[in-house]
């Protein structure tokens, strides 16, 4: 039984960590694919039948690259910056419900590699997290425009986060839970929670954003101003891996945002669909659901990408605390209020 | 600069992403404008200037007498040739008495300026080919006669003496 959990927690890890390694490559390749389709180009489709083995290309060109590493560089943390960023962007999947529990000859295995009741707080801790791989990078490369980099990463991370956990503590005052898993079964059906906190989710998406340096907040690596930002001095695989941390970045925040508000795995008529099917089919199709959710969420991304310019740092930063955080703290008063009278009169 | 300041709208900044992301929505569904172009290519103008071509005339016969007129007209010094004078037994190959033995043109130095063609007096030379190819060496872009001069026409229409 013992061993038994331990293979099956480890066959999901394995599975989960690469499925996201394989999300991660492909979305260099749909970035620039959706980029060449919003330009009226077509993006690459050289590579195999429609650039298909474009990803495969650029990881062999990444590691084949010469690895430079500054002559007065921090050659420890030179190296330890990257590979936090890629660490944290990783562990973050470990809390998502992927699917419905499956009943495979009376035992249940559920689509989720841990449902600790913090989940929400565990991901907020790791998307924290991701930004010291950033600024550790930055700050070791000893180069003034990477420096320039970090600090913006930092002071935007901060500034960001406050409002996405104001946010987070509207949405946790409809779910009464922590649990991501019981935040996706409150969702059962079409009863997601975007219908309860619009305007959270809005500022939830916005901050997403930041978080994951994005373009129209991607100050931190902005060519125009800072050469490559945190990644200026980097080089080869250690700066493919700062570029896949930022791509798995944004497939977890998709994973995330669709789980908290969009219902994670649930879809309208998923009780119908699961009688119909059976017990092993039904969560595979309400997995498809949620990676259809994450996918939408990752071309969403790619859209504001290729639309909306950066914005300048004081707009940033206006934006961060004059805008984001009152209205944060008025929707927490709001749901607050909305609550406690229908909690009493209903 | 006098800067108006923005009104509750524009402070917004939404109404204006989303007027953008309309737009670039859009531009998904138009038609590409991409030319593939090893495969296919542009349609090019008709007094456009590509890569030389030697001609040759209705007999099939080099029509180059080598006077060097294309090199001395030639800004950028591109063209080197070498003379040389027919032999008997060689008039169904040179219709002048005299020939370029040897004729090379460096593309990396020429600017397809069209002034050799010109300057021909005899119209053997023609900038109407293609566009000149990519190559990995410099030396590989000295073309010779035997990339430059224009294919013999059919063996029965050259002329038996």
């Amino acid at each position: 039984m013992e061993l038994a959990f331990v293979l099956e927690k480890f066959i999901l890890i394995t599975v989960i960590f690469l499925v996201s390694l394989g999300v991660a490559a492909y979305s260099t390749l749909a970035e620039r694919k959706i980029a060449g389709y919003l330009q009226d180009r077509v993006g690459p489709n050289r590579a195999g039948p429609g650039g298909m083995f474009q990803p495969l290309a650029d990881g062999l060109k990444m590691f084949m690259k010469e690895e430079i590493i500054p002559t007065d560089s921090n050659k420890f943390l030179f190296i330890a910056g990257p590979s936090l960023a890629l660490l944290t962007a990783c562990i973050g999947s470990a809390v998502i419900p992927w699917g419905p529990n499956i009943i495979l000859g009376g035992k249940t295995i559920a689509l989720q590699v841990a449902d600790i009741n913090v989940g929400v707080l565990y991901i907020f801790g790791v998307v924290s997290l991701g930004v010291y791989g950033l600024m550790i990078g930055g700050w070791a490369s000893n180069n003034k425009f990477s420096l320039m980099g970090a600090v913006r990463a930092a002071s935007q991370s901060i500034s960001y986060e406050i409002p996405m956990g104001l946010s987070l503590i509207a949405l946790l005052l409809v779910t009464n839970t922590l649990s991501l898993k019981e935040i996706v079964e409150q969702q059962h059906g079409g009863n997601w929670n975007i219908i309860y906190q619009p305007l959270g989710f809005i500022i939830f998406l916005v901050c997403s954003f930041a978080e994951t340096n994005r373009t129209p907040f991607d100050l931190p690596e902005c060519e125009t101003e800072l050469v490559g930002g945190y990644h200026t001095e980097y080089s080869g695989f250690k700066m493919g891996a700062f570029m896949f941390a930022e791509y798995l970045n944004m497939f977890v925040a998709s994973a995330v945002m669709s789980t908290l508000y969009f219902g994670g795995y649930n879809y309208p008529g998923i009780d119908w669909v699961s009688n119909l099917v059976g017990p092993i089919i039904g969560p595979l199709i309400a997995m498809a659901v949620l990676f259809a959710k994450i996918f939408a969420f990752i071309f969403f991304f790619m859209w504001v990408r290729w639309t909306v310019p950066r914005f300048r740092y004081d707009q940033l930063m206006n934006l961060g605390w004059k805008v984001l955080i009152p209205l944060a703290i008025a929707n927490i008063v709001i749901s607050g209020i909305v609550i406690t009278v229908y909690d009493k009169f209903f | 600069m006098d800067q108006k300041p923005m009104n509750f709208w524009e402070r917004m900044y939404f109404p204006a992403i989303f007027q953008g992301m309309a737009i670039t929505f859009k531009h998904m569904f138009k038609k590409k404008e991409t030319i593939f172009y090893p495969e296919v290519e542009r349609e090019f103008s008709e007094n456009w200037r590509g890569l030389h071509s030697l001609k040759r005339d209705e007999l099939g016969r080099e029509r180059c007498t080598a006077c060097g007129l294309c090199a001395l007209s030639c800004p950028a010094e591109a063209i080197t040739m070498i003379a040389s004078e027919r032999q008997k037994g060689e008039e169904h190959l040179y219709r002048e008495e005299k020939y370029a033995a040897v004729y090379e043109i460096n593309m990396l130095r020429c600017i397809f300026c069209g002034l050799c063609e010109e300057a021909c007096p005899k119209e053997a030379i023609y900038l109407d080919g293609p566009i000149v190819p990519a190559d990995y060496l410099r030396k590989d872009f000295i073309y010779g006669k035997d990339k430059l001069l224009e294919d013999p026409i059919a063996s029965d229409l050259t002329l038996n003496i």
